[in-house]
């Protein structure tokens, strides 16, 4: 059974029926993501589809408020007419996950969806200022607001970015904005393998010139010769000044050369959705956070003992991972590893009986968990808002 | 008799007030424990001066694991925990009670690591906010938040108030800034959340963590993002006739897509104070000031100076005046960043710091004049014009009650139209005692419901922080 509430107060009424009924309920918006996360034991879905349109744009005041179904797309081509974006360049899963469908920004609020830009511009969750939501007991709850300065209060935003929908539906959303850059412009460096390449990006991103994207694809990942990709973004005669001084900077490195930009932005947007691992698609993907010095090692030691590959974003700080679905897909060693090393990891493709199988998202130290699982009762304390969506038993 | 009310103290604790000192200083050597009068006058308020209270003690651990065996004892004895960093919150968040230890961490000040390579730093939380900054700055690195009081306030208190300051426009508060932190909870349990890595595994308690005014745990050590300077920086003044015509300019300058890394704006009572202060060269003549701060190359500083002063003359801009040499970069700044300082040489003050719409601005800082005068006090209004944070400043005497509750009346009137205009009741100060009670204004029973909830996860018995954010009536305990 699928309920598509029209407004907050039915949809408010949808979760109260389901708690009274100890019905547990999907949360779904524009299912693309369907796949992220273990799969929650629900007998009905609870669908945004029909919780849509913007509800306040205000340029001058760089903000934007939606409702959760609101397509990702109405929302894009609404700030670019007047020359605005969301800054944190939110990756579309489609080609990964193979799923159909809109990407809505209710979605991308809950799973805290960020790409390449990140690294300079911050993630979602440090542009999403407001959320309005219905928690587990069928209450209307709204943190934050629509000013991007406000501690009022304890920051239920941040608590609900990223949670999955295991602690409300989240129904309105809002968001700082920035004025979309004049231009963007991309520096490549060539054949150079993981560890200098690291060390390349981590030089450029210690520099003035405000990189906003920093990529490395090792050669066979998309392309022959390994590329490290450095991007700034900006008003055109800033990024030319910009750039010439990153090449002087990084000459070390070998003589960089300025990408055409449509076929860079073409490349960032492979990057940003991790389209080299679309194909083959029985192989499981990983998306690892560490510090960018510690994942060529990284990357090393797992490659020693698992069939591989790999490709770095945020620097070095991110490391999409192929990997081969058997037993664990690396679950067990990845993890092992980066318990001495630090950072987390969490399946991002996996079949449904894989990510039942293992921890999706990093296995917390017990007095976390203990957390985890106390804030999920207090939100929704029937356990009806995709339970075991994150973890067992939240 | 103040205005602002505290929970009744717990008479159990007051009896056994040396039976847990001598508990605690089992735990902590002599230099670590404040027992006399004399020596806990020092932590009985913080910048919100009107309000004191002596603690019971105050607990200096130098080690995370010594404030952890405080935390534990204080938990398993009943004893309320108020956490402080150096004592600077003008929302009184620091301020203690008789029945209450301060933990305060001005003892742990060490910076454990600086890493170029990954763009991160860990720091003991008793590093003062400028301290982090200047551990980096001759490599050319700086911590991007920078509240006024960034001299004396501690890391530990930005978390705990998730500290903005006049560069957070581009730059983001504390909360964009901080990666990871090493807590001790209520009973003592020691975590590590986050890492030197970005996001979390999780849920995003580092997000909830930060702004959570001490009432989750002790932050300890902290993790925070460097960044690399700009190449230049250059502030530059712009006097307007007219508030309204400033706020207008503000509004017009994001319109063109250019985001200065600060807009600070000044009226003419703050100008007068600051300038008297500072000798920064702000004009007098002028009803409104802009300090616009831009960065990158000179030339990259011309063009994008040159756009905005392009765009302040429709708005009728009087003076430009641009920063021409270092000094006089550091005196402009100088007068901005004291001008809570300069204005407390005039008078007494309590300083608001909700955040509106900047739509707004020109609206809320007509009605905050407004509201003033009907108490027949005066205002001075300095604040971050890019992100809508006011800081309107009500100068009142300290020494005469009725003015201050007349102080407290205006400020209180002044935060419930930042609230009715769509903004909230504080940008970057944070709760404290001072606006607990205006809670309801901004969020409904079930808002705050679910708020104090999840601060029962964490703290069952409310013995952190716990005059503290949340009105003293109706307060859930799970």
């Amino acid at each position: 059974m699928i309920f598509y509430p029209g407004s907050e107060a039915e949809a408010a009424e949808n979760i109260s029926a389901a708690r009274a009924a100890k019905r547990p309920l999907a949360i779904e918006g524009g299912g693309t993501r369907a796949g992220l996360g273990r799969a929650a034991q629900v007998e009905a879905t609870l669908s945004t589809k029909a919780l849509t349109g913007i509800t306040l744009y205000e340029p001058a005041e760089l903000v934007i408020a939606a409702k959760a179904g609101t397509p990702l797309a109405e929302i894009e081509a609404t700030l670019a007419a007047r020359g605005q974006m969301l800054p944190f360049e939110p990756m579309d899963h489609r080609a990964l996950l193979g799923t159909i469908g809109e990407p809505t920004i209710g979605g991308i609020s809950a799973c805290n969806i960020s790409g390449p830009r990140r690294i300079q511009a911050g993630a979602c969750r440090d542009h999403l200022i407001g959320v309005r939501l219905i928690n587990g007991r069928g209450e209307i709850v709204k943190s934050g607001g629509r000013v991007m300065k406000n501690v009022t209060g304890l920051d239920l935003v941040k608590l609900n970015c990223g949670a999955y929908g295991t602690l409300g539906l989240i129904t309105e959303v809002t968001y700082k904005v920035l004025p979309k850059p004049e231009i963007a412009g991309t520096l490549g460096l060539f054949g150079l393998d993981d560890r200098r390449s690291i060390e390349a990006m981590s030089r450029a991103l210690g520099s003035p010139f405000e990189v906003s994207g920093a990529a490395h694809l090792p050669a066979g990942i998309g392309g022959g010769k390994s590329r490290t990709l450095l991007r700034i973004e900006n008003f055109a005669h800033s990024v030319d000044y910009r750039l010439r001084e990153l090449q002087k900077l990084l000459a070390p490195f070998g003589d960089g050369l300025r990408l055409i930009e449509e076929e860079a932005d073409a490349l960032w947007r492979d990057i940003r959705d991790c389209r080299f691992f679309a194909e083959p698609r029985q192989r499981a993907a990983w998306r690892i956070s560490t510090a960018p010095t510690r994942a060529a090692a990284l990357v090393a030691r797992l490659t020693s003992e698992l069939d591989l590959s790999h490709f770095y974003d945020w620097g070095g700080g991110l490391i999409w991972l192929s990997a081969p679905e058997a037993d664990d897909a690396g679950a067990r060693i990845i993890r092992t590893v980066l318990a001495t090393i630090g950072g987390h990891a969490t399946l991002v493709r996996g079949s449904p009986d894989l990510r039942s199988r293992i921890d999706v998202f990093e296995p917390l130290a017990a007095p976390l968990m203990k957390t985890t699982a106390g804030i999920k009762a207090s939100f929704d304390p029937g356990a009806i808002l995709n339970p075991g969506r994150m973890y067992a038993g939240v | 008799m103040s205005a602002i009310a505290f929970p009744d103290l717990d008479p159990s604790i007051l009896s056994r007030r040396d039976e847990i000192i001598a508990g605690l200083a089992a735990l902590l050597p002599r230099e670590c424990l404040v027992t006399t009068d004399d020596e806990r006058r020092a932590f009985e308020t913080d910048a919100l001066t009107a309000y004191r209270k002596l603690p019971l003690a105050v607990a200096l651990p130098r080690t995370t694991e010594e404030a952890s065996a405080v935390m534990r004892y204080c938990f398993d004895h009943g004893v309320k925990v108020v956490a402080r960093g150096a004592g600077t919150s003008l929302a009184g968040g620091a301020i203690p009670q008789e029945d209450a230890v301060v933990l305060c961490v001005a003892k742990m000040t060490r910076i454990l690591s600086v890493d170029y390579a990954n763009r991160t730093m860990r720091v003991e939380a008793g590093v003062t906010n400028l301290g982090i900054t200047d551990a980096v700055m001759a490599d050319g690195f700086f911590y991007a938040p920078d509240p006024s009081s960034q001299l004396a306030c501690t890391i530990a208190g930005n978390i705990g108030m998730n500290s903005g300051g006049a560069h957070c426009l581009k730059y983001g508060v504390t909360t964009n800034n901080v990666l990871g932190v090493k807590m001790v909870l209520v009973d003592g349990t020691i975590v590590e959340i986050g890492g030197d890595h970005l996001d979390s595994g999780g849920l995003d308690l580092l997000g909830l963590i930060i702004g959570s005014e001490g009432q989750l745990g002790i932050v300890t050590e902290a993790t925070v993002r460097i960044l690399r300077s700009a190449e230049g920086a250059r502030p530059v003044l712009f006097g307007f006739p007219t508030s309204e015509q400033a706020g207008a300019c503000v509004a017009d300058i994001i319109g063109h897509g250019i985001i200065p890394v600060a807009m600070e704006f000044m009226d003419k009572l703050a100008i007068e104070i600051c300038e008297a202060f500072a000798h920064a060269g702000y004009p007098l003549d002028a009803g409104a000031l802009l300090i616009i701060e831009v960065e990158g190359s000179d030339e990259e500083m011309e063009t994008q100076l040159g756009k905005i002063v392009e765009i302040a003359k429709k708005h009728g801009v009087m003076t430009v005046k641009e920063s021409k040499s270092a000094m006089e970069t550091a005196a402009i700044w100088k007068g901005r960043k004291s001008a809570f300082g300069a204005t407390g040489r005039i008078a007494d003050y309590i300083c608001m710091d909700g955040t509106v719409p900047t739509g707004q601005l020109s609206r809320v800082l007509a009605g905050t004049d407004e509201i003033v005068k009907s108490y027949g006090l005066r205002v001075a209004n300095v604040f971050h014009a890019g992100d809508g944070n006011m800081h309107p400043l009500i100068l009142y005497n300290v020494n005469d009650p009725e003015e201050q509750r007349k102080a407290e009346r205006a400020g209180e009137e002044i935060l419930k139209l930042c609230v009715k205009v769509g903004g909230c009741l504080t940008g970057e100060h944070g709760v404290g005692i001072e606006k607990r009670e205006l809670m309801p204004c901004q969020f409904t029973p079930e808002d705050l419901a679910q708020q104090m909830r999840v601060r029962a996860v964490f703290d069952k018995a409310w013995l952190l922080n716990p005059a503290k954010v949340f009105p003293l009536e109706g307060r859930i305990a799970a």
